[in-house]
């Protein structure tokens, strides 16, 4: 395969569940590429899309407009040859709790075409690696909800796929289960030059791991790069104010905003934000100019933009609330 | 093809082992048909005095019938296992990997006819011990056998349907009340088609569960009249077929549907 060709196209992909009045347009012209050998990440809410994406990259859905390639091959013209390059880990578990870990590997493997010894080596292999060789022969039933998650990674591996797919890995696990598997991912592309396409709704999990993303929203891409870049393209820095009294939220907005060069919007819950060229230098007027207007502050400080402020530049508005309207919106899909 | 098989008989296999790592589920799948037969054996032991059922033992009537209908209500079942590989991602993995759909099918429906002919063994075994009789011999438990595979499978396979299109547990139930009691009490399982009243007398001549009685009672008389049994028998593979496509078909609506 020529280096040239990227792990993951995805054109102009456009996907509607329903009809009528009740349609959710799921994807609407969502478009980014992906190069092969390294950790990719969709970042958005919930129901931004991005499940919905993995889906039609990995041959389980189709779109109705656009069009995707993993490693140069149409997904929806080819969908058997696709099946062959990708492993992919849903949100939902995928092992069988009725059978032991080895039992859940060496099933994955014969069904990609290994014979009986060659599927067994290599589950023993990727316990050990997944530190699960102690439990390995326990019905997975009994599994912590971190163990399970990593048996479900392992099983995208089991075939060696050139690409894996890992659809919210780590939604729902505890900080240390959390850290340990992006420890796993981050070696995957590392050490085995494997492309690892992540979804996530953690604006933290998409910084720490991935080395590219793409920032959806409502069904397409608002931004994407590398999360220095991303941050790097805002310029300045961020100056966030708590008002003691929220009540204040607007008037406290006018008064920044009067000063020159310097924007701010209300993030909600007596929360200002302003993007400024550069914090040190303009904090002390923002704060006379509060001071003169009579507004307590509960707190303030100055940050380097996080992937939050991306995320509320391109969307216009804040990561939170759209995560919780993005809610809304999930339950009506399912 | 092969590759197919391969991945069939691995599927199978894994839903056996699953099974028989439920031993409270697999006793009940094993025992309540013996429970049937002896229960409606002993319940209904005076019907074969009737005019019509000719006074032999009632059990010899009923054996097969109770086969018939052990295969029917299993199978309904049988998309179970189905709606919870959709509530997991197992469906979602299986998929995206290299599996055939009609690898998927065939495994579901394998599971139910080997579970059918276990169920149907112990059946027989028991209506031995319990005094019943049947002249047909070897040839007619074969069969009995196919007959109650087949109708395992046109069940399982409109089980698998329906989970595939409906998604929900629920329905499975519904079907199971609505579809497979009325289909077994409107057939020859219990009654002889001369002590019927008329209109389920007609009614049977169209049910595949009677289809599948009926040639199996016929198959295990002394003197078979082979031309019935192969009738039904016929009559029943071709359905068996097209359930089996529809399942097919259900996978390929499922998949349309995400």
């Amino acid at each position: 395969m020529p280096a040239a060709t990227p792990a993951i196209e995805a054109m102009e992909l456009g996907k509607t569940y329903g009809k009528g009045a009740k349609a959710v347009h799921a994807l609407t012209g969502l478009s980014f590429t992906v190069e092969p050998g390294t950790v990719f990440g969709l970042l958005g809410p919930n129901g931004a899309g991005k499940s919905t994406t993995v889906r039609i990259l990995t041959t389980l859905s189709r779109p109705d407009t656009g069009r995707a390639r993993v490693h140069g091959i149409d997904v929806v013209q080819h969908p058997e040859r696709v099946r062959q390059l990708i492993g992919y880990v849903s949100q939902k578990p995928g092992f069988d709790p009725v059978a032991t870990g080895l039992e859940n590997l060496v099933l994955q493997g014969r069904i990609h075409g290994a014979t009986a010894r060659d599927a067994r080596s290599r589950a023993a292999a990727l316990l050990e690696r997944f530190g699960l060789t102690a439990p390995g022969r326990r019905l997975t039933g009994t599994w912590s909800g971190g163990m399970q998650r990593k048996l479900d990674v392992a099983m995208g591996l089991m075939h060696r796929p050139h690409m894996l797919f890992l659809d919210e890995p780590t939604t729902g696990l505890d900080p240390e289960a959390r850290m340990e598997l992006w420890a796993e991912i981050a070696r995957l592309a590392r050490q085995d030059g494997l492309t690892v396409l992540l979804t996530t709704h953690y604006l933290e999990e998409a910084d720490h791991l991935a080395a590219r993303l793409a920032i959806v929203d409502a069904g397409r891409v608002v931004a994407a790069g590398t999360p220095d870049q991303l941050k790097t393209a805002l310029g300045g820095d961020t100056i966030r104010a708590a008002l003691a009294r929220q009540a204040d939220a607007d008037r406290a907005r006018a008064v920044i905003g009067a000063i020159p060069g310097v924007s701010a919007v209300v993030a909600g819950g007596g929360a200002l934000q302003a993007r400024v060229p550069n914090g040190a230098a303009v904090l002390p007027g923002v704060l006379a100019a509060l001071d003169a207007a009579g507004i307590e502050l509960a707190s303030v400080g100055v940050a380097r933009p996080s992937l939050d402020d991306v995320y509320l530049h391109h969307a216009g508005r804040s990561f939170g609330e759209a995560d919780r309207l993005g809610n809304g919106r999930e339950a009506v899909l399912l | 093809m092969t590759v197919a098989l391969t991945h069939a008989r691995l599927l199978t296999g894994r839903s056996l082992r699953t099974l028989s790592r439920q031993p409270a589920y697999l006793l009940f799948t094993l025992v309540q048909p013996m429970i049937w037969l002896l229960l409606f054996g002993q319940l209904f032991r005076r019907v074969a005095e009737l005019p019509g059922f000719g006074g032999g033992n009632y059990l010899d009537y009923l054996t097969p019938g109770v086969v018939i209908m052990t295969a029917m209500m299993s199978a309904g079942w049988s998309g179970t296992s189905i709606v919870q590989d959709m509530e997991r991602g197992a469906m979602d993995r299986t998929l995206t990997s290299p599996i055939r759909r009609s690898a998927m099918v065939t495994a579901g429906l394998t599971h139910q006819a080997l579970v059918t002919l276990a169920q149907s063994l112990i059946m027989f075994a028991t209506g031995l011990l319990a005094g019943a009789r049947y002249p047909g011999g070897g040839a007619g438990l074969l069969v009995v056998l196919a007959c109650a595979i087949l109708i395992a499978v046109v069940f399982a396979a409109l089980s698998n349907a329906i989970a595939l299109v409906v998604h929900q547990q629920e329905a499975l139930i519904a079907v199971s009340q609505f579809l497979v009691l009325p289909l077994a009490f409107l057939s020859s399982i219990m009654m002889a088609p001369a002590l019927m009243p008329d209109w389920v007398a007609r009614a049977t001549r169209f049910n595949p569960v009677d289809w599948a009685a009926v040639a199996s009672r016929e198959a295990l008389v002394a003197t078979p009249d082979w031309g019935i049994v192969l009738d039904r028998m016929a009559l029943l593979s071709a359905l068996a077929i097209l359930m089996t496509w529809l399942a097919a078909r259900a996978y390929r609506f499922y998949q349309r549907s995400l």
